[in-house]
């Protein structure tokens, strides 16, 4: 970790305004995404996952959300103080952007050819042949068969897969630097989801871009990310390189969604361990942990002060006062073969 | 499969839906959303149906409730044919026949408070007086894990997860028999969706239900089935004890669904193997078998002939059927789960 981060976010702190209060979505949020890695970051609804990937692409909803503070460093410049004319250079330039739902992420009036050569001619010196010829390259890249014929027609024409597709070759149109997936592949079904994670995959290998993937399923990030962030109400839980998080997870949050999750070796319709309880409300958030309602090891001085973010080994951190004590963690129950 | 008597038996079931168009809106295709299904349900048991989005799982599911009006076949239903009974035959029935959906904030009544929401099959079924009825909401609620003050409450102020429960809990109001339960915890995050697959395998047990779980996840279809049928395209191509469907799949499409499924394991070293291209049409399915076009052991038979369910049992596997015209090696395609030796070795 030696070499600066492609990506690096601050102490980030969002809140949105309603009736005169400020709802604080992230608060103080901090990670690093390094050159040509995958970051996911992973949390249930409302936990301000979403909300931290768009205060990077700066398009939270106007004029509610607003950056309350934090640095979001991204090749030496700080987002947070960049003006619109430099932030409409970066966003689609340097940072591509893929989000969960495709067909609305794409003009339903207007073809394939045009949205995706709209990007090229935005940001690069192109005729508009240049970038239909280009744009007909990136649509190959991305997998979609025969793309001459498809970059004619418009995205109701196509399937949720081959719209996501389309939505990717948008993104990686300009050479990022940075791809901000934001549940790329909730809205698919198992097999064309696995082919999406393969493409973006193999995308990454050859173009070298950095990701952060946003998405609720744990599973995803297991297969895909190099690091993970696990949020918990607008916080960070823990973080730390995917191997560390699955197998020796230090929150007990973390843990505690391990658990719940059904695998294949979990023994068939045996009680799954849970999580009582549910995430308090924005304007609810007690002092100190945030967890602790639902923590089964909460103490006393758990309700006192916010737990600070600890080292746990190189790059793995969590923000949990007791996570020296907890006991061993055992991932999966041994199958019953 | 020969001693209690099947609770549910599906015979050649096909759901069709007219594709209208043109100006007079005439019917110019036929959307052919279940086609040809055939499976048996036996008491306290789970059958797991699952598939992706737009296999006619959920089409199913609507027409065996008789929300949906199915276009040939039968619907045994304790030994009653639902598929041809009229509104008033079918509604004393329908009390032993109830469903989940997926989305609970949709399914509730938004203006009713918690209290009628479940009173109300008590009313529309002419149960017990309005104090006994009372009684038997505070009940309900005990059953779910809702507090009884719930009752007085509006849907909109629970949470997704203690919805769902409202909504399992307006299913049980009259002692069904039979749960449909379609995508109940599709909706939920992780922490809820446990919570919830707990509370519907308590209630199983303590009152002997049997449910059809329809779902697009094979984790959690694994989990809560004893029996699992994969569904393509409006057919079941795969059905078999749920052990042994994920031991020994035999039907490409099933093996292509488990290498799919992310499990929370960072660099499991599964065997990929990743079906190319998107699901037809139901609205014009392929000839033949409707999975050929993205088979990768598809022949000329494949394309030419629509493959039967068939049965292959075995010594290992007293039931196992498939609708595959070849018996696929199970060395072709290694097993999802890797072989046993090596999965004991990474617990310990």
């Amino acid at each position: 970790m030696s070499e600066a981060p492609l990506l690096e976010v601050r102490n980030l702190a969002v809140g949105f305004e309603s009736g005169g209060t400020v709802a604080r979505a992230v608060d103080g949020v901090s990670f690093r995404v390094t050159r040509g890695k995958t970051l996911g970051i992973v949390g249930e609804s409302g936990c301000g996952k979403s909300v931290t990937a768009f205060s990077i692409m700066r398009l939270l909803p106007q004029p509610h959300g607003k950056i309350l503070g934090g640095k979001i460093l991204f090749e030496g410049r700080d987002l947070v103080q960049a003006d619109e004319a430099e932030l409409h250079r970066i966003r689609g330039g340097r940072i591509g952007m893929v989000f969960q739902e495709p067909l609305s992420a794409l003009n339903p009036v207007q073809t394939i050819g045009r949205q995706v050569t709209e990007a090229l001619l935005l940001h690069k010196p192109l005729t508009k042949e240049a970038a239909w010829a280009e744009a007909i390259t990136l649509l190959d890249k991305v997998g979609i068969p025969s793309p001459e014929v498809r970059i004619r027609e418009y995205p109701h024409q196509l399937s949720g897969g081959m719209r996501q597709r389309v939505v990717i070759a948008m993104a990686l149109s300009c050479n990022p630097s940075l791809l901000i997936a934001d549940e790329p592949t909730t809205a698919l079904d198992v097999t064309i989801q696995a082919q999406i994670l393969e493409l973006m995959l193999s995308l990454q290998r050859d173009l070298g871009m950095a990701i952060v993937l946003i998405t609720h399923d744990l599973g995803v990030i297991a297969q895909v990310c190099d690091e993970a962030v696990v949020m918990y109400a607008g916080q960070v839980a823990e973080y730390g390189p995917v191997e560390a998080l699955f197998h020796r997870p230090a929150h007990p949050y973390t843990r505690g969604l391990l658990a719940s999750i059904p695998r294949l070796t979990t023994p068939r319709k045996s009680r799954l361990p849970t999580i009582e309880g549910a995430v308090p409300g924005l304007n609810q958030m007690p002092a100190g942990c945030r967890y602790q309602n639902r923590c089964p090891y909460a103490e006393a001085r758990c309700a006192l002060a916010p737990p600070p973010l600890e080292t746990v080994a190189e790059g793995h951190a969590v923000s949990c006062l007791r996570w020296r004590e907890l006991p061993e963690f055992k991932p999966v129950s041994p199958a019953a073969v | 499969m020969s001693s209690p008597a099947p609770i549910l038996e599906v015979r050649d079931l096909k759901t069709h839906f007219p594709v209208r168009g043109g100006i007079w809106l005439r019917s110019v295709a036929t959307c052919k959303a279940v086609d040809g299904v055939s499976f048996q349900l036996l008491p306290g048991e789970t059958l797991g149906l699952v598939g992706e989005s737009g296999c006619g799982k959920s089409t199913l599911g609507k027409t065996i409730v008789r929300l949906l009006a199915p276009t040939a076949g039968s619907i045994r239903f304790e030994g009653t044919d639902l598929a041809t009974l009229g509104r008033k035959k079918l509604k004393p029935i329908r009390r032993h026949l109830q469903m989940i959906f997926q989305d609970p904030a949709e399914s509730l009544n938004a203006r009713h408070t918690v209290g009628q929401i479940l009173e109300e099959p008590f009313i529309i079924h002419g149960i017990g007086s309005a104090e006994e009825r009372r009684a038997s909401v505070d009940t309900l609620l005990d059953k779910v894990g809702l507090p009884r003050a719930a009752a007085h409450r509006y849907p909109f102020e629970f949470s997704g997860g203690q919805r769902q429960r409202i909504g399992i809990a307006r299913a049980l109001a009259l002692q069904p028999r039979l749960i449909i339960c379609d995508e109940p915890v599709s909706a939920l995050d992780v922490s809820i969706q446990s919570q919830v697959l707990n509370l519907l395998l308590d209630l199983q047990r303590e009152f002997h239900l049997s449910y059809l779980f329809i779902t697009h996840n094979l984790a959690v279809v694994k989990h809560v089935s004893d029996r699992i049928a994969v569904m393509y395209l409006g057919r079941i191509v795969e059905l078999a004890d749920a052990e042994g469907l994920y031991a020994r799949p035999r039907h490409p499409y099933t093996r292509a669904l488990i290498a799919a499924i992310p499990e929370p394991e960072p660099r499991a070293t599964r065997p990929r193997f990743i079906g190319t291209g998107d699901l037809p049409s139901p609205i014009n399915p392929p000839p033949g078998c409707p999975f050929h076009p993205r088979c990768p052991h598809a022949t000329d038979l494949c394309r030419r002939e629509p493959p039967p369910l068939r049965e292959t049992s075995s010594a290992a596997e007293p039931s196992h059927a498939v609708a595959c015209h070849y018996d696929l090696l199970p060395a072709a395609i290694p097993s999802p789960l890797g072989a046993p030796q090596k999965q004991e070795s990474r617990d310990t």
